[in-house]
């Protein structure tokens, strides 16, 4: 950096602690200055830190888990589950005949615990009053900044199977 | 009032810098703005927003320098090469 410091001839101790009064104003400036620029510096850094994650994010592979059994639970019934790993807890509802739905049961507000409502049709959270969706797990009320991440799932022969985490 | 080509040398440089470091804070809230948005969009699985707010944070950070070059050009100017 010493092309900013063009001119100068005295040594950057002897320009940091001035003698005269006056000089002091300048360098208090320059010293803000440049710690602003700095933390310029690091928005920046952080934003080619969020670019080279999402350069380098590789979409993650999904187990393929079944589920239930077609009929195991009654129409406006719920499983719960864990999907993909042991720690992602989930919550499957029979919508109608042959209709079925399944989100994480994570809220993604604050990570409570969301459940079905059976009387107002909907996914709540306990903790803030948040409803999502019953249909795709948008937010319908409170807090929460996201849908809930929707799990896949896929009929095969007599088995209801997930496949993949959706948003 | 007096006009800034009659002020003393050394308070003209002061109201150059003081506008420049406006400036420069100005850029650094739309930077840190930028900042929180992109890493909130690229949390919620949205990753075509990273590359424009990349560009758009380095714009601003070559800006910043610009200003403070131009800050430190105007400190030494105001001193001269031997001025302490």
């Amino acid at each position: 950096m010493s092309w900013l410091r063009r001119g100068s001839s005295e040594p950057l101790w002897k320009e940091e602690f001035p003698v005269h009064t006056a000089d002091e104003r300048y360098v208090t400036r320059r010293q803000l200055t440049k710690f602003l620029v700095l933390t310029s510096l690091g928005m920046f850094a952080g934003n080619l830190w969020i670019l080279i994650r999402s350069i380098l994010y590789k979409a993650p592979l999904y187990p393929q888990q079944p589920i239930a059994q077609l009929g195991e639970i009654p129409v406006g019934g719920v499983k719960l589950f864990t999907y993909p790993t042991k720690e992602d807890h989930c919550i499957m509802i029979r919508t109608g005949e042959d209709e079925y739905v399944s989100y994480s049961q994570k809220c993604t507000h604050l990570s409570c615990a969301v459940y079905y409502s059976h009387a107002d049709h909907r996914l709540e959270c306990p903790c803030h009053q948040g409803f999502f969706s019953i249909k795709d797990g948008s937010v319908l009320q409170g807090p929460p900044p996201r849908p809930l991440p929707r799990i896949v799932l896929e009929t095969r022969g007599q088995q209801l199977v997930a496949i993949e985490v959706k948003g | 009032m007096r006009s800034p080509s009659e002020l003393p040398p050394q308070n003209r440089g002061l109201t150059a810098i003081g506008g420049a470091m406006s400036l420069i804070a100005v850029l650094l809230i739309v930077q840190i703005w930028l900042l929180t948005a992109s890493l909130e969009s690229f949390l919620a699985g949205n990753r075509h927003t990273a590359l424009p707010a990349a560009i758009f944070s380095g714009l601003m950070f070559l800006v910043c320098l610009g200003l403070y070059a131009f800050v430190a050009r105007v400190d030494s100017g105001v001193h001269g090469p031997k001025g302490r």
